[in-house]
């Protein structure tokens, strides 16, 4: 697949830690207008992808975003080609208060002598994010006082306020309840009609609600790739999920 | 090369001690996270036991051989007490264990400067430690070989401590994944008891082999912390194979450098090398590789 | 009210400033006057600490360094007022009457150089030092541990370096002030002001750092490295700037200690000078605007009263503060008066440092090590 403008394009990704190969040649793109899902069981190495195209980790390869290469980048000038990324347990500024927060994402541009003034008013780009994430209530409430679904709420937010071309988001979802995941799933929607998203997440619920395309990863290797249903039904898939007895039933019932 | 065997026996001789002073130090360091500032305190503690054991034992031939394990056990009891008084509330916190640390060498230091005279006590050398051994001409100080076959011997008995022993599996166990060993069934609180004991007690013995070299006061501990640090760092935090070579690497370059230019010169242009070799490897020679560590 | 309250860290400020400088030289003896104005000297150095530790998390052990080189500059400065050109310094004369002066003293004759002195070699030195460190993600009890290393080796040096500096004797008797005669009550009460003004100038500078972009970004930066990274800017740089910032306020302190105290050692450079700058800022509060200076006056009466007629047991409350403040009261005295209005929080200790390990697994825990013990 060629990188059409804006997207995503990992190719042969390897990712290898003293001896032990944690990511062994993946290879997929995510296209602005969909919610592509990265799953796999645990230690498939998702999330050791999602580190290597952020730059946390060394990756061998190629990951393009738009006509850009990102690998071998420093973290920070690959955040400012426009990825933004959030963790598994949502890393925001707990001492200072939501709007503190956006703020300085929102500063990922300003200039360094700027940052000797104190700030005054609210940018505007600030008050939609606000909006987006409903917290427009909480901006002056520390951030460590909010409920945890608020918090990677406000992740999302800051990473909103940066305008990125592309979201990795690393298990949004997890601990939310029901509403909240769907508020969540709604929101990712919204955002991605103009961006790349790509979501790294163990709930099943939640992908075959939300996902446009998923991508399925195992021991570092893709395993499977495409619409939820095409991979639900991927025996190869269900193998790793559920086991073999699953695998030839659903074998027997889809030949 | 005979101007260059001096300097590296001296060298080596140095390392060997430096060697001394940091193997409590990465044992504690990186099994329990803690920085324990007073560490220099318990080298004096040995040193001022090897001063005592003397005074009792007035052969001075026989009383460095006891002051040893005794030195030991002295400064082991000193650090099971700081364990159990302060530190077992703050593992995992380097920091406030440093600050806390720093607290308890004041106190330790005036408490020296109140039992022994300011300007500090002699300890007198053994007998059959007088005298040189001929290494290729150049006639080699027997007290630095004795530092060396001393670290050498701690070095091995640590090892095979921590390799052969029920103990020492329990202690590698929990450095490498401490929640597992716990709910293995091992009592991770004794084992960094045991642990801040022995480290300590390196601390102890140590301090032996430096009242042999240098002067015994309270101020001596204040000395050897620094560098047994940047030993400690540069050799990988609790990395027991670099903190050896970091030792004994430090202790040529000092010996070098001294040579060169003046004593405190050698400490600035070690301090620079330091700093520049972690621009390459700023976590150290070696490190640990485990899930889950911090 | 709340219009009023982000103001009211300046009302202090302002509070202060008049003690110091109207209230004071009225009020206490010359004695006293020179006391404070040493402690004004210590606050000075903890105000840049507050800065660089309180917010930025930076524990600077080791800020004699920079004390030192502020002092140091002053120092040669003030003796060379008093020796003609073409001869020597007094000390230099007793130890070797033929040497002829070190290069590196000829260019403090001038005012101009050694004010520029005490306010750059600070920012080269720190900005080295924290640009190798920073860069590389040294943080933590690793820095903390190798700025001691740096003021230890500083002190050593000078120590050992006794025609050039004055070794352990140190440079004293100095006779004028940058044409001012020391040696005269009026001036010695200027010397104060100048150093109260100080003080009361760095308060300002980081009461306007902490409420600015700046400082929560340095508080971001903190509290979360990482997150800090992930917003696209660079840490390192962030923490440099206060580092470079709580260097120059040291330097700037130890400038104006040796006017005040008449006397500069390496004593006031290792090990024990730069912890007890580290006591004054614990045990106010670190991460206040106030508790700093405050502390450090504290521990500056202290050590300048109970450290002389009872030395013994001054030690031991010295240590006491460092034990009772670390376990009980880690944010220091000012945090009581957050307990008052409901705003206490601990802060989350980052792990030792080294290089953050993804959050991958990196290897199988060894479960041979672990089965062997359950035999």
């Amino acid at each position: 697949m060629t990188a059409a403008d804006g997207s995503l394009v990992v190719d042969d990704l390897k990712v290898e830690f003293d001896g032990f190969v944690a990511v062994d040649g993946v290879s997929f793109d995510a296209h602005p207008g969909e919610v592509r899902f990265l799953i796999g069981p645990n230690g498939a190495g998702k999330t050791t992808c999602i580190d290597a195209i952020t730059g946390l980790s060394k990756g061998t390869g190629s990951v393009k975003l738009g006509d850009q290469e990102l690998l071998g980048r420093s973290t920070q000038k690959i955040v400012r080609l426009g990825v933004g990324r959030t963790f598994q347990t949502a890393s925001v500024f707990e001492q200072l208060s939501v709007l503190q927060n956006l703020d300085i994402a929102a500063g990922l541009h300003r200039s360094s002598w700027s940052l000797l003034r104190a700030r005054r008013g609210v940018d505007p780009a600030i008050e939609v994010a606000l909006e987006q994430t409903g917290l427009s209530n909480e901006r002056e409430t520390p951030a460590g006082i909010l409920s945890h679904g608020q918090k990677q709420w406000l992740e999302i937010g800051m990473m909103l306020v940066q305008e990125p071309r592309a979201l990795l988001l690393d298990e949004p979802v997890a601990g939310m309840s029901q509403d909240e995941r769907t508020a969540t799933g709604e929101l990712l929607h919204r955002i991605a009609e103009r961006r790349v998203v790509l979501v790294v997440e163990h709930d099943m619920d939640f992908m075959r609600r939300y996902a446009s395309r998923v991508t399925v990863l195992h021991q570092g290797r893709l395993l499977s790739e495409g619409s939820v249903a095409q991979v639900q039904g991927d025996p190869k898939v269900q193998e790793v999920y559920l086991g073999t007895a699953g695998a030839v039933t659903t074998q027997a019932e889809g030949e | 090369m005979d101007a260059l065997l001096p300097p590296l026996l001296n060298g080596t001789a140095l390392g060997a001690l430096l060697l001394l002073a940091a193997l409590g130090l990465t044992l504690t360091f990186g099994q329990m996270g803690v920085i324990n500032m007073a560490h220099g305190e318990f080298i004096m503690a040995g040193a001022f036991i090897a001063y005592m054991t003397q005074l009792l034992v007035t052969s001075s031939n026989i009383s460095i051989l006891l002051a040893l394990p005794l030195a030991f056990v002295g400064a082991g009891l000193l650090g099971l007490l700081l364990e159990i008084g302060i530190i077992q509330w703050m593992y995992r916190r380097p920091l406030d264990t440093l600050l806390v640390t720093v607290g308890v060498a004041l106190i330790l230091q005036q408490i020296a400067l109140q039992i022994f005279p300011a300007q500090g006590v002699p300890v007198e050398a053994p007998g059959w430690l007088d005298g040189q051994i001929n290494v290729l001409g150049y006639a080699w100080p027997l007290r630095q070989v004795f530092t060396i076959v001393l670290a050498a011997l701690c070095l091995a008995a640590l090892a095979a401590w921590l390799k052969y022993s029920a103990f020492g599996r329990r202690i590698r166990a929990t450095v490498q994944n401490r929640d597992l060993a716990e709910t293995s069934g091992i009592r991770t609180r004794n084992i960094d008891r045991v642990t801040f004991f022995v480290g300590s007690g390196l601390a102890g013995v140590a301090g032996v082999a430096a009242s042999l070299i240098g002067g015994t006061n309270s101020q001596m501990g204040t000395q050897y912390i620094i560098p047994a640090f940047l030993v400690v760092v540069a050799g990988g935090v609790g990395q027991i194979k670099g903190t050896v070579i970091a030792a004994w690497a430090f202790g040529i370059a000092l010996s070098f450098f001294a040579d060169w230019t003046t004593g405190s010169m050698a400490q600035v242009l070690a301090f620079v090398l330091l700093v520049v070799f972690l621009q390459f490897r700023p976590q150290g020679l070696f490190t640990v590789r485990t899930r889950g560590l911090t | 009210m709340t219009k009023i309250k982000p103001w009211l860290p300046l009302i202090g400020i302002a509070v202060f400033a008049v003690l110091l400088l109207v209230v004071a030289p009225a009020v206490l003896s010359m004695h006293w006057i020179n006391n404070l104005g040493k402690y004004c000297c210590w606050a000075i150095a903890a105000v840049g600490i507050g800065l660089a530790w309180g917010r930025g998390g930076m524990l600077v052990l080791g800020q004699g360094v920079f004390f030192g080189l502020g002092a140091y500059a002053m120092a040669m400065h003030l003796t060379l007022e008093s020796t003609a050109p073409g001869s020597l310094p007094v000390f230099m004369i007793l130890y070797d009457p033929s040497a002829s002066l070190p290069a590196f003293w000829e260019p403090f004759r001038s005012d101009v150089f050694t004010l520029a002195a005490i306010l750059l070699l600070p920012v080269i030195v720190a900005g080295v030092l924290g640009y190798a460190l920073f860069k590389r993600r040294i943080k933590g009890a690793y820095f903390a541990i190798l700025s001691q290393a740096l003021a230890v080796a500083l002190a050593v040096l000078i120590s050992s370096t006794i025609r050039e500096t004055g070794g352990d004797t140190g440079l004293s008797d100095f006779k004028y002030f940058f044409g001012f005669v020391l040696n005269d009550d009026a001036n010695k009460v200027m010397v104060f002001m100048i150093a109260a003004a100080l003080l009361i100038m760095c308060l300002l500078v980081v009461w306007q750092l902490n409420r600015s972009r700046f400082g929560e970004l340095l508080i971001a930066t903190r509290d979360a490295e990482e997150r800090v990274r992930f917003l696209g800017y660079d840490p390192a740089n962030i923490k440099l700037v206060a580092y470079v910032v709580a260097a120059v306020m040291a330097s700037i302190a130890g400038a104006m200690f040796v006017p005040i105290v008449g006397i500069i050692t390496p004593a006031e450079i290792g090990a024990s000078a730069s912890i007890l700058m580290i006591a004054g800022v614990a045990l106010g509060g670190r991460a206040s605007l106030f508790g700093p200076a405050l502390g450090a006056m504290a521990i500056g009466w202290g050590q300048s009263s109970l450290g002389s007629s009872w030395p013994d047991g001054w030690v031991y409350i010295l240590g006491m503060v460092f034990i009772l403040v670390t376990l009980f009261l880690p944010m220091g005295l000012s945090s009581l008066f957050g307990k008052a209005k409901g705003l206490v929080w601990r802060p989350r200790e980052t792990p030792p440092a080294t290089l953050p390990d993804p959050a991958a697994v990196l290897e199988p825990v060894d479960e041979s090590a672990v089965e062997e013990v359950k035999k």
